[in-house]
């Protein structure tokens, strides 16, 4: 068992996901306790003492970017529950609103009522069907119980939410871009200052966090925030879960307490490599993340300052195990395809660079790479690293810096080989 | 699509009164597309009205999302993710079984109209990859074996 659980602590019941259940294991009292005798700054103390880092990628800590918010300035806020996951390997958010959809509407309401809002949004990606579902119904539920609209269980706190699909882009889930959406423009990340705590949704304050982060707050709330810092380690507190896929025996989501190891967590919660190869490499949080080669990520423990010291990053927890045998020149291959396909196109560095990553790439695929075309990569790829808007062009530098790093060798032999090192294919042939 | 007007007016009522126009927009292009198939010219200058906004912001906006089209497609849209997960879990081999099977490579319609074939990006799905979308729901774990026995079922 990979430690303490928060988010996971039920049974998985065909009927979970429902209120009846969710308030037969203590749900909405919370709420109902905090609404009558906590101030909207208590609220705001406990998530910064809980010291809980935004589990979208980025880490920041959310207490910090609450604080810059003040409920009493008079005019209106906004929050947003960011459900537009889409970076390659990531499908937790998508475990939280099938199975946790109250815990996280709860959650949404404590923190509406610390940051004095009385509108929110749940944007969820426009594909996303059984969460779609999942999460419409709890929203139904909770309006039907009394938990939104006007003066909520009594009290003088008014609150609506509204779920609002996203429409097939990986960028809105940055959250700059995903306000523009939300107001029906583009889905262009907007330059900070200021930020969006300052001026975001139509100008006004503005807190996005992702769904696994405010999923959070109702245990923090009901348990403090000294208790949540108990759990895991001091840099990183709490657990967090981890979408684990590729070639491994059991993929799936799991909630893990911040600095369990993760050779134990891959040999002995997730089956080890599916079909019993040895591992090649593993990219620990989403495709952004930098990969990593066995013999450093197997002396790591799952949390940010681990990951961090060895130029990675534990991201938004979407790790994918890779298995020997696997051509790593295609994975580059398939990554840039993706960032190409996905830039928004206002910057120049990511619209062209991210294109002509893409097409050196290809080039190596079809035998027609020189030795050149290495630096040339690479060259790119550092140059995109901090001269964008968002962090799009960063991810496609990271990711491409990260390989060439450990996998370097597999590059240069298809280049002077006209093949791939490997067999040049991705999937794992065996049974698993 | 006037007829839709009492759903997008009952969409107003939990929504802040600032900034109403412009959030409702995908909302609008979602539910229009479903009942179309696509945005037709005509719907956009309907939504230019309704939600009184230049016809050229409207374009501007549905133009970037991958999810919204300007023109119809086949009857059943095969929305199948080639990004990393997938890739190593073998959709490649589903999209060579597809081409053999339908004659057709992404972004391409049967010409009897049944199939179009995209290849997405990552779905949120990679657990039970490799992941397709039939229109608007999820088939995972996909086989060669599953693929053909869902082919089918759709006519």
């Amino acid at each position: 068992m990979p430690g303490r659980k928060i988010l996971t602590d039920f049974p998985l019941t065909p009927t979970a996901h429902h209120l009846d259940d969710y308030r037969a294991r203590g749900g909405y009292e919370t709420l109902a306790k905090a609404l009558h005798s906590l101030r909207p700054e208590d609220i705001i103390q406990e998530v910064v003492d809980a010291g809980i880092q935004g589990r979208g990628g980025a880490a920041f800590p959310a207490g910090r970017k609450w604080q810059v918010v003040n409920p009493h300035d008079g005019q209106p806020h906004y929050l947003v529950a960011n459900a537009d996951e889409g970076e390659p390997g990531t499908f937790k958010d998508r475990w939280v609103l099938e199975y946790a959809p109250h815990q996280l509407l709860e959650s949404m309401l404590l923190c509406a009522y610390g940051l004095g809002v009385r509108h929110c949004f749940i944007y969820i990606r426009g594909e996303y069907d059984r969460p779609l579902q999942r999460i419409q119904t709890a929203v139904e539920e909770a309006y039907a119980a009394g938990y939104f609209g006007e003066q909520i269980l009594g009290s003088t706190f008014s609150c609506d939410v509204v779920i609002f699909r996203g429409a097939g882009s990986y960028v809105c889930g940055e959250a700059s871009a995903l306000l523009n959406s939300l107001e029906g423009k583009r889905g262009y990340p907007r330059n900070r200052p200021p930020r969006l705590t300052v001026q975001g949704l139509w100008q006004r304050p503005t807190v996005v966090n992702n769904t696994e982060t405010l999923a959070n707050i109702a245990w923090i709330i009901r348990h403090g925030g000294a208790a949540y810092r108990a759990i895991g380690t001091e840099k990183s507190p709490g657990t967090r879960l981890i979408s684990i896929s590729g070639h491994v025996a059991k993929p799936g989501v799991y909630e893990v307490e911040m600095g369990y190891p993760f050779k134990t967590f891959l040999e002995q919660d997730c089956g080890g490599v599916a079909g019993g190869r040895a591992l090649k490499a593993v990219i620990p949080g989403g495709t952004s993340s930098p990969i990593l080669p066995p013999d450093i990520i197997e002396g790591l423990s799952l949390d940010h300052e681990s990951f961090w010291d060895v130029d990675s990053g534990l991201g938004s927890g979407g790790m994918i195990i890779i298995a020997e045998g696997t051509c790593m020149v295609r994975a580059l291959a398939v990554m840039l395809r993706f960032y190409h396909h996905e830039s928004c196109g206002q910057c120049t560095p990511c619209r062209e660079g991210v294109g002509w990553m893409h097409r050196i790439i290809q080039r190596i695929l079809h035998g027609q790479g020189t030795n050149e075309d290495l630096e040339r990569l690479e060259y790119i790829a550092k140059f995109n690293t901090g001269t964008t808007i968002c962090g799009l062009g960063d991810a496609a530098g990271a990711a491409t810096i990260g390989i060439l790093k450990h996998f370097r060798h597999e590059f240069d032999h298809f280049i002077s080989h006209k093949r791939s090192l490997c067999d040049g294919r991705l999937e794992l042939r065996c049974a698993s | 699509m006037k007829h839709l007007i009492p759903e997008f007016e009952a969409l107003k009522q939990r929504l802040p009164l600032e900034g109403l126009n412009g959030v409702l927009l995908l909302p609008c292009l979602h539910r229009i597309q479903q009942e179309r198939g696509y945005i037709h010219d005509e719907d956009i200058a309907f939504l230019a009205d309704y939600l009184a906004m230049p016809a050229i912001q409207i374009i501007e906006a549905l133009s970037f999302y991958t999810m919204l089209r300007r023109a119809p497609i086949g009857r059943w849209h095969l929305q199948l993710c080639h990004n990393l997960p997938c890739a190593l879990c073998g959709s490649d081999n589903l999209f060579d079984y597809l081409h053999e099977r339908l004659g057709i490579r992404p972004g391409e319609t049967t010409p009897d109209g049944r199939f179009t074939l995209s290849a997405v990006e990552c779905l949120g799905c990679c657990g039970t990859a490799p992941v397709m979308m039939i229109n608007e729901t999820y088939h995972e774990q996909l086989t060669l074996e599953s693929l053909e026995a869902l082919l089918k079922e759709l006519n």
